[in-house]
C-alpha cells in the first residue's frame, strides 16, 4: 500500500486541478451565456435572408447565375471554424473528422480556410492545405470579418480557382448538444441550405431594381456573410458549452478520486495506528 | 388606402427597428425613393443613404450605408449589413474618414482603389449628414 504521505501528495495535486477545472466551467457558463444570446440575436437576420431568396427563386424560376452554378475548378473551398483553446472535449477533433471523413472532400481537392488554431493544426497534420488563416476571428467574431471572408471566396470563385464553397461548423442546438455541420455555399441550391422556412407568403409579382440578375449579385454575397456570421456566432457557443461539459465532468471525477483517495488515506492511517499499538503491546509484553 | 405599413429593419446584430410607419425614404443603388403603403413588389439594393421613417409627424432618422430591402403592400422589409441611430455615430472617426477618403481620392495615385475610397467618403458624408 502507498504511504499516508504519497496519498496525501496525490491528493492534494488532484484537489488543485479540481480547482482549476471548476473555474473553467464557471468561467465557459458565462461565455456561454453571452454567446448564446449573440447567436439568438443574429438569427432573425439570417431567416429573413433565406426566404428572401428562397422566394426569389422560387418566382423567377430557373434562372442562369454564375453564383448558381458550380465553377468549373476541381478544388474545393472549406471554411473549417473551431477553436483556438482546447480543453473542449470533442468539439476540435469533431471538425477535423467531419472534414477528413467526408468522400467527397478529397484531400488533394480541399483549400482549407481555417478559422481557429486547433482545428488548423489538426488538419494540417492530416495533410491539408490550408490557404489562409482567420483564426484571431473567432475571439471575437464580428460581421464585417464574415463579409471578408465571403469577398476573398468569391474572388477566388471569379478567378475560377474554386469551383465549390464549403462551411463546416458545429452548430448549437442546446447546452448540451452541438452538432458538427458540413454545409455547401456555392453553388447556391435550395435544398442543401440548412434553417428557415420554406412557406412562399408573397405570391405577388415581385419587381427587381435594377434586375434581377444584378440584386442575386448583392443578395447572395450578403446571404453568404450572414450565414458564416452565424456560424461564427454558433459556433462560439457551442465551443463553450462543450468546454463547460468537459470541465464539468472534470470536476465530478476529481471529487470522485479525492473521495477515494481520502477512503485509502484513512485506511493507511489506520492501519499504521493499529501496527503501532501492537509493537508497543507486544513490547511492553516482552518486558514484563 | 392603407394609412400605415409594416417596417422592419435588422441587421446582422439585432433587429434594429420594428414599427408601423406612414412612409419611408431611403436611397437605392437607382436613386432615392420614398415608399407609401399599397407599394407594388419590389426588391432593391440599398446604396449609403439617410433612411427617414415617417411615423405620422414623427421623423426618424437613421444611416443605412448597405444591403438590401424589399417592399409589399403592406410592408418594407430592410436587411441592412450597417444602419445606425444618429446617437450611435462616432463623429469624429466619420470626420476623419472623410478627410483619408478626400485626400486618397486628390492623391490619383495608379495603385489607388477609386471604388473603395468613393464608398468610404459615401458613408462618411452620409454618417455626418445626421449631425444637428
Amino acid at each position: 500500500m502507498a504511504s499516508m504521505r504519497d496519498i496525501k501528495r496525490r491528493k492534494a495535486s488532484i484537489q488543485s486541478t479540481g480547482q482549476i477545472t471548476k473555474a473553467m466551467k464557471l468561467v465557459s457558463t458565462v461565455k456561454l451565456q453571452k454567446s448564446r444570446n449573440k447567436a439568438e440575436s443574429s438569427k432573425p437576420y439570417f431567416n429573413l435572408m433565406y426566404e428572401t431568396i428562397a422566394a426569389m427563386l422560387k418566382r423567377s424560376g430557373n434562372m442562369d447565375h454564375k453564383y448558381l452554378r458550380a465553377g468549373d475548378s476541381k478544388k474545393k473551398a472549406v471554411i473549417a471554424i473551431t477553436s483556438n483553446r482546447g480543453l473542449a472535449g470533442g468539439y476540435n477533433n469533431n471538425i477535423v473528422k467531419l472534414i477528413s471523413g467526408d468522400p467527397a472532400l478529397p484531400k488533394e481537392d480541399v483549400k482549407l480556410y481555417v478559422i481557429g488554431r486547433k482545428g488548423r493544426d489538426g488538419l494540417a497534420r492530416k495533410g491539408y492545405e490550408v490557404v489562409k488563416d482567420y483564426s484571431e476571428v473567432i475571439n471575437e467574431p464580428l460581421y464585417q470579418d464574415a463579409a471578408d471572408l465571403t469577398k476573398e471566396l468569391l474572388e477566388a470563385f471569379g478567378r475560377n480557382e474554386i469551383g465549390e464553397i464549403y462551411l463546416a461548423y458545429t452548430s448549437f442546438k442546446n447546452t448540451v448538444v452541438h452538432i458538427p455541420k458540413l454545409v455547401k455555399l456555392l453553388p447556391f441550391t435550395m435544398e442543401e441550405q440548412a434553417g428557415g422556412s420554406e412557406e412562399n407568403k408573397a405570391q405577388a409579382l415581385m419587381n427587381y431594381e435594377p434586375n434581377p440578375e444584378e440584386v442575386l449579385d448583392r443578395i447572395i454575397p450578403n446571404y453568404m456573410s450572414s450565414l458564416i456570421y452565424g456560424a461564427l456566432l454558433e459556433a462560439v457557443a457551442s465551443e463553450n458549452g462543450a468546454r463547460m461539459t468537459a470541465m464539468d465532468s472534470a470536476t465530478n471525477n476529481a471529487e470522485e478520486m479525492i473521495g477515494k483517495l481520502e477512503l485509502q488515506y484513512n485506511r493507511a492511517r489506520q492501519g499504521s495506528i493499529t501496527q503501532e499499538l501492537t509493537e508497543i503491546i507486544a513490547g511492553a509484553n516482552a518486558i514484563s | 388606402m392603407a394609412d400605415g405599413m409594416r417596417v422592419k429593419i435588422i441587421t446582422p446584430e439585432k433587429q434594429f427597428y420594428e414599427g408601423d410607419a406612414t412612409m419611408v425614404e431611403l436611397s437605392t443603388t437607382e436613386g432615392d425613393i420614398g415608399v407609401y403603403p399599397e407599394h407594388i413588389p419590389l426588391t432593391a439594393v440599398v446604396a449609403p443613404g439617410v433612411l427617414k421613417i415617417h411615423e405620422g409627424k414623427e421623423v426618424k432618422e437613421a444611416s443605412l450605408i448597405s444591403g438590401f430591402l424589399t417592399i409589399m403592400p403592406d410592408a418594407v422589409t430592410i436587411m441592412a449589413e450597417i444602419a445606425e441611430w444618429p446617437d450611435e455615430i462616432d463623429f469624429d472617426r466619420a470626420e476623419q474618414a472623410r478627410v483619408r477618403a478626400e485626400r486618397r481620392l486628390s492623391e490619383h495615385s495608379p495603385e489607388m482603389d477609386v471604388a473603395r475610397a468613393e464608398m468610404a467618403l459615401k458613408r462618411a458624408l452620409v454618417r455626418l449628414g445626421l449631425k444637428h
